[in-house]
């Protein structure tokens, strides 16, 4: 093996290729063959180096210095200063962690990371690289050390409960496919990240495959399967395509496919790719697809564990908890245990989207609050406003205000405060978001994505889509709500699926915490948030218009008017509140009534 | 087995033998895997970009699966179509983040500079318009795909950009 005194690791998930990742990476390397410095100096791909706000990015071992917000340009200098000189280029290390150790990637105290350790720190395409963080270590001592049994027992004790949301514990389930009579049996993996909001899973992936596949691997060897499917979504090309590379890797290094690491124990694993439905997310749906079919999900019982893909036991967790796995074998029931709440151990990866100010992938121990989320680890709402509410569970969670700050984050509190858990989704509002229009852009979204199946789904998001669209429009009517509440329970009590079943969180959720909002608009018709189209004016402060013109050439209807110098005016009859007027003036004289 | 009586419209793609070569390819690729339905048709749609119904009798033929289950599958998920789109596709992340960032203002702004609306094609066959699902790049929001690559924090003044880098693309 070729010796190199120093790797680079280059961040190239979306974000940082959408603002010049590659071009970094070429500049880098153009530098380092400038500098006759190629062979010393290695360059890696990578996803996921933490600061995702600030790419491009890169990391440099063994140091562990983190470079961001670069641009092609800056390479001369840092090859120059970091890699000839051997000094620390200050002026381009990450600005919220400015301190070179050990926990660099970690931006704040207060997480602890699992699933998400090996992200960013290894080259996820060279499964090496995994070995050498002790993987694959797990599925050894589960081979060589542990019955099928014992890995159950020590699931079991670890507390390990399904990170896709439902929270179901993993070893339960794996003990109901274990003792399932049947063969052969199945083990499928749910990487259909399908919530607006969420890529916890998407990072893993891409981050760091091999621990999701060794995960299946113990899980394979505990039920007793042979044949393993892993179902990612269409959306994430680079995740799959990382995944194929890491089976292929795997199975040379006879850690998948006959006879693994000579026992007798045997196992392979294939990619199966969704085709951009969200109902795939739901268990029965996606196997439905996986056999090549519309992805329609069917009632349970029977579950899965009796009947699942082709009619035969078949068992399916979510990718972070099969990454969650190898570390729980390696380190103990206990270790793992001691972390968490009394029925929520562990952690959970969470997206923190929206309003706040460091947006990005976080790991926290469970049982955390979630000010100390948002407030501490996301370090509060951005622009300095008031925060409003946080959104928890994707489209079928609820939303929270913020006398909830203070519950703990498990699945149990999640639950009963109206909300859930789900796949790790959060997105956090400022004060100026309109809560009635939050609710009906995710009816839009489950009625969109309803397969149409059974009619309480079918029919009844189309019905409170309509009323809350009636509602924003301005033409809400007395015994509205109260429709919509009814409505609400009977979806929740009858539909087929989860999909259906949680479909009306949302509404159910925000009427509870910000009805007064609903009144506003159907009995003062106003919108308290000013984000309701039909119920606000837009007008030009006429002190502070210089007449510069700008909203007059931004506007898509030709609304405004007024002579260069001028004050202007909006017309609101032709106005149709794209608010474009107001994100170009630069002189705060559009305002919103 | 069922016989394909339609007549084949004449710019349908299966006849060109060239791609009635490549489909062939991927059928005979993947025929045997259990569940081969979804993997053809998600291969077909990548290399041709669309599937028409004489192409999904032809697959269903040579699947020996009911043509009905072949439709009811490109019928149900987004990803399948059964037109050809522009030659390249932007697509307006609906995600939430992006939502609450802007994106309704965004696609109000592309109908104007376009003149089409969200699922048209331009008439001169070059843009597609589209919104799509949660992108996972949430921290940029409002985000924009042009074809396979991501543009974060697009606000409606900057759109014309986009559509420039497009023209660059092509120029090259």
């Amino acid at each position: 093996m070729k010796f190199y005194r120093s790797h680079v690791l280059v961040c190239i998930d979306p974000e940082c290729r959408s603002k010049g990742a590659y071009e970094v990476l070429d500049a880098l390397q153009d530098e380092l063959v400038a500098n006759g410095l190629i062979d010393e100096v290695q360059v890696l791909e990578t996803s996921r180096i933490g600061g995702c706000d600030q790419g491009p990015e890169i990391m440099v071992y063994p140091e562990g210095v983190h470079y961001a917000n670069l641009t092609p340009d800056d390479m001369a200098f840092i090859v120059e200063e970091h890699f000839l000189k051997g000094r620390i280029a200050k002026k381009f290390l990450l600005p919220i962690t400015s301190v070179v150790d050990e926990e660099l990637s970690a931006p704040t105290p207060k997480e602890i990371r699992i699933v998400l350790r090996n992200c960013g720190k290894i080259d996820p395409q060279n499964i090496e690289d995994y070995i050498a963080e002790d993987g694959y270590m797990a599925l050894a001592k589960v081979l060589t050390e542990m019955t099928p049994e014992d890995v159950i027992d020590e699931v079991m004790k670890s507390g390990l409960r399904g990170r896709g949301g439902a929270g179901f514990p993993t070893a339960k389930k794996w003990s109901f496919a274990r003792a399932s009579a049947g063969t052969p049996k199945y083990l499928i993996c749910n990487a259909d990240e399908g919530d607006p909001g969420a890529f916890m899973n998407r990072r893993v992936l891409e981050g760091d495959p091999h621990a999701v596949i060794e995960g299946m691997a113990i899980a394979a060897y505990a039920i007793g399967c042979s044949q393993g499917y892993i179902y990612c979504r269409a959306e994430y090309p680079i995740a799959v395509s990382t995944l194929r590379l890491g089976i292929q890797q795997a199975r040379e290094m006879g850690l998948l496919g006959q006879n693994i690491l000579g026992t007798d124990f045997s196992f392979d694993l294939e990619v199966r790719m969704g085709a951009g439905a969200f109902v795939c997310g739901e268990e029965t749906a996606l196997m439905a697809s996986i056999e090549g079919k519309r992805g329609e999900p069917r009632p349970r019982p029977p579950f899965p564990a009796v009947s699942g893909l082709w009619g035969k036991p078949t068992n399916i967790n979510n990718v972070e908890t099969y990454a969650n796995v190898p570390q729980i074998i390696l380190k103990g029931a206990d270790w793992y245990a001691s972390m968490g709440t009394e029925k929520s151990k562990g952690t959970k990866t969470f997206a923190l989207a929206g309003d706040v100010k460091h947006t990005g992938l976080i790991e926290v121990p469970l049982g955390i609050t979630l000010r100390e989320i948002i407030f501490d680890v996301g370090g509060g709402i951005k622009d300095n406003k008031g925060f409003k509410a946080v959104q928890t569970g994707g489209p079928m969670g609820g939303c929270l205000p913020s006398e909830y700050l203070d519950l703990s984050v498990d699945y149990e509190a999640l639950t009963a405060a109206g909300s859930m858990m789900g796949s790790g989704g959060m997105v956090v509002m400022d004060d100026e978001t309109c809560m009635v229009d939050i609710a009906r852009f995710f009816m839009e979204f489950t009625q969109d994505e309803s397969c149409g199946k059974c009619t309480p789904c079918r029919v009844g998001t189309r019905r409170i889509l309509d009323i809350l669209d009636r509602i924003c429009a301005g033409k809400g009517e007395d015994g509205d709500i109260e429709l919509l509440e009814q409505l609400s329970q009977e979806i929740r009590t009858n539909s087929l699926c989860g999909l259906g079943q949680g479909a009306p969180n949302p509404v159910i959720s925000t009427l509870k915490h910000f009805r007064h909002e609903y009144e506003a608009h159907i009995y003062e018709k106003k919108c308290p948030a000013k984000v309701c189209k039909a119920l606000i004016r837009y007008e030009i402060l006429p002190e502070a218009c210089t007449g510069c013109t700008v909203c007059a050439r931004n506007c898509p209807v030709g609304a405004i008017t007024g002579e260069r110098r001028g004050v202007h005016v909006i017309d609101s009859d032709i106005c149709v509140r794209c608010g474009i007027c107001q994100q170009v003036c630069n002189f705060n004289a559009v305002v919103v009534r | 087995m069922v016989k394909n009586t339609t007549k084949i419209p004449e710019n349908d793609p299966l006849n060109n033998p060239e791609i009635v070569a490549d489909i062939d390819t991927i059928i005979n690729a993947n025929r045997y895997l259990p569940g081969a339905t979804m993997v053809v048709l998600n291969e077909l749609q990548n290399k041709i970009g669309y599937i028409t119904e004489p192409m999904q009798q032809y697959v269903a033929n040579k699947l020996h699966v009911p043509v009905s289950q072949v439709h009811g599958v490109v019928s149900f998920y987004s990803f399948f179509t059964t037109k050809p789109r522009g030659k390249h596709t932007i697509k307006f992340c609906m995600g939430t983040a992006c939502y609450v960032g802007g994106t309704p203002q965004l696609i109000e702004k592309a109908k104007q500079v376009l003149g089409v609306d969200v699922g048209e094609t331009t008439p001169d066959g070059e843009i597609t318009l589209e919104v799509c699902r949660c992108v996972g790049a949430c921290s940029q929001a409002p985000v924009v795909v042009v074809d396979d690559s991501v543009h974060g924090r697009v606000r409606p003044n900057k759109f014309p950009q986009v559509i420039r880098s497009i023209q660059t693309k092509q120029n090259q």
